[in-house]
């Protein structure tokens, strides 16, 4: 079950890395600041990708969670 | 009733499809059971790849383009128009100045990519690129006449065409310089998004280093969210400021809007089955090329193997028999490696890509290949 609230959800499952990372970068763009993104993905890459690229930009992870046929990511643009 | 069979655009993957279809259902046509109809929003054929060496000012954009009409099979209708409207409920169609068949029994969108520079404020002020005709030939005004300074070669946006190219201009660029003894006044700066030089894993690694030999500066988690075209400065997501004396950009990419609005997938990509590349939101729609969401790259190779798959399902449907014809992922890329070396790979949704040695004979062989091209186009290799 999905327990943390997001401002909007990005369903990137099927897709390969790098797809899922560029979909939250994508939803990233323009987004303001404080709004947390949820990334639905079923690429296992994605565990490492997003909380590397959350560290290098800044941003941060403020959840992961196993929805078991998927994983949902939220990050929070600073 | 005919059989209508509407293919939207006539790029790699219409043409090969339109003419493979043709091969295959040519009695059908003849007998006037079944319609092959090909529409193009202009009158030509593009073959992008030749944009890659206009910056150079090895080719020019016109090598690149024929009339469609001379490269598609007499049986196949041409119809020069846009398809404005896809209602995939009533298998019905819209265009701009109302030239194509109403209705489809079979349709595939070809649409292929656009870019969509203005997603990054400054980029269509400030920056460059040779995904394009007008932007190629721009680019080769600068480039041409670049004797000093920072040259940065970012991709902004992925999935793009041609995975491979923004490595190609850069090695291409490295060696140019140098075989003109400009090298040393020229910085060269590789951007890329994700944590790796590449998309795919292997092509990074066998990138990664070949990229330092060439003293290429390399920036990896870089997504440019902006352009300050009068400082000359690349603002970044992850907070760097990256001053440049010319930047090449890739832009962020998207699909057919028409297809965005038809339900059909996010971004104008059409979500498909990987394997049977049927939409997954509608009946009787196939998608190919760059228009399908598949996760392989967006290349002609791709287009061109998966129309093979396209043509054999949609013969298999019109003659009443199970499609059994899947794509396996296969894609083929030659690399240029500099100015007269190149690599070569090839993989598949199960097998990884091997990067060949560098070579001349590959870099022949790309060359070879595409002045070739026209005769995959026409579907005859």
């Amino acid at each position: 079950m999905s327990t943390t609230a997001a401002d909007t959800t990005v369903d990137a499952r099927g897709a390969t890395c790098p797809g899922p990372l560029m979909e939250l970068v994508g939803a990233f763009r323009g987004a303001e600041p404080g709004t947390v993104v949820a990334l639905l993905t079923d690429e296992e890459q994605s565990l490492t990708d997003v909380p590397e690229w959350a560290a290098e930009s800044g941003n941060e992870v403020v959840a992961t969670e196993d929805e078991g046929t998927h994983y949902r990511i939220l990050v929070r643009k600073s | 009733m005919t059989d209508e069979i509407v293919v939207v655009g006539g790029g790699t993957g219409g043409a090969v499809l339109a003419n493979d279809l043709a091969e295959r259902l040519g009695p059908e046509v003849d007998a006037g059971d079944v319609r092959v109809t090909v529409v193009n929003d202009g009158p030509d054929h593009v073959y992008k790849p030749v944009w890659l060496y206009v910056p150079f000012g090895l080719r020019e954009p016109s090598d690149g383009r024929r009339p469609l009409r001379d490269l598609l099979d007499r049986r196949v209708d041409l119809v020069e128009d846009r398809v404005t409207e896809i209602d995939t409920e009533r298998k019905r169609l819209g265009y701009r100045d109302g030239n194509g068949p109403r209705r489809y029994d079979h349709l595939v969108l070809a649409t292929g990519s656009r870019l969509d520079r203005e997603e990054i404020p400054g980029l269509v002020e400030g920056g460059h690129d040779y995904y394009s005709e007008a932007g190629a030939l721009a680019l080769q005004e600068e480039l041409l006449s670049f004797t000093e300074g920072h040259l940065i070669l970012s991709v902004i946006g992925s999935p793009h065409m041609c995975p491979a190219a923004p490595l190609e201009f850069v090695f291409m660029a490295d060696d140019w310089f140098r075989k003109r003894g400009l090298r040393e006044d020229v910085e060269i700066t590789y951007t890329y998004p994700i944590q790796r030089v590449h998309g795919n894993p292997h092509i990074a690694e066998w990138a990664h280093p070949l990229l330092e030999e060439r003293d290429v500066r390399i920036e990896t988690f870089c997504n440019p969210e902006a352009v300050d075209p009068d400082a000359e400065v690349l603002e970044t997501m992850e907070g760097t400021e990256i001053p440049y004396d010319l930047l090449v950009a890739i832009p962020p990419h998207r699909g057919s809007e028409v297809v965005e609005a038809a339900g059909l997938g996010d971004r104008g990509w059409v979500d498909v089955d990987k394997e049977t590349l049927a939409a997954t939101n509608a009946e009787a729609v196939y998608a190919l090329g760059d228009t399908a969401n598949t996760g392989v790259p967006k290349a002609g190779s791709v287009a061109h193997y998966e129309a093979g798959v396209v043509a054999q399902r949609i013969a298999s449907a019109v003659h009443g028999r199970p499609a059994t014809a899947t794509y396996d992922g296969k894609t083929v890329c030659f690399v240029e490696t500099g100015m007269d070396a190149a690599s070569y790979v090839e993989f598949d949704y199960q097998n990884p890509p091997t990067p060949k040695p560098p070579s001349k004979s590959l870099h022949w062989a790309k060359l070879a290949y595409n002045e070739s091209y026209w005769l995959t186009a026409r579907g005859l290799i």
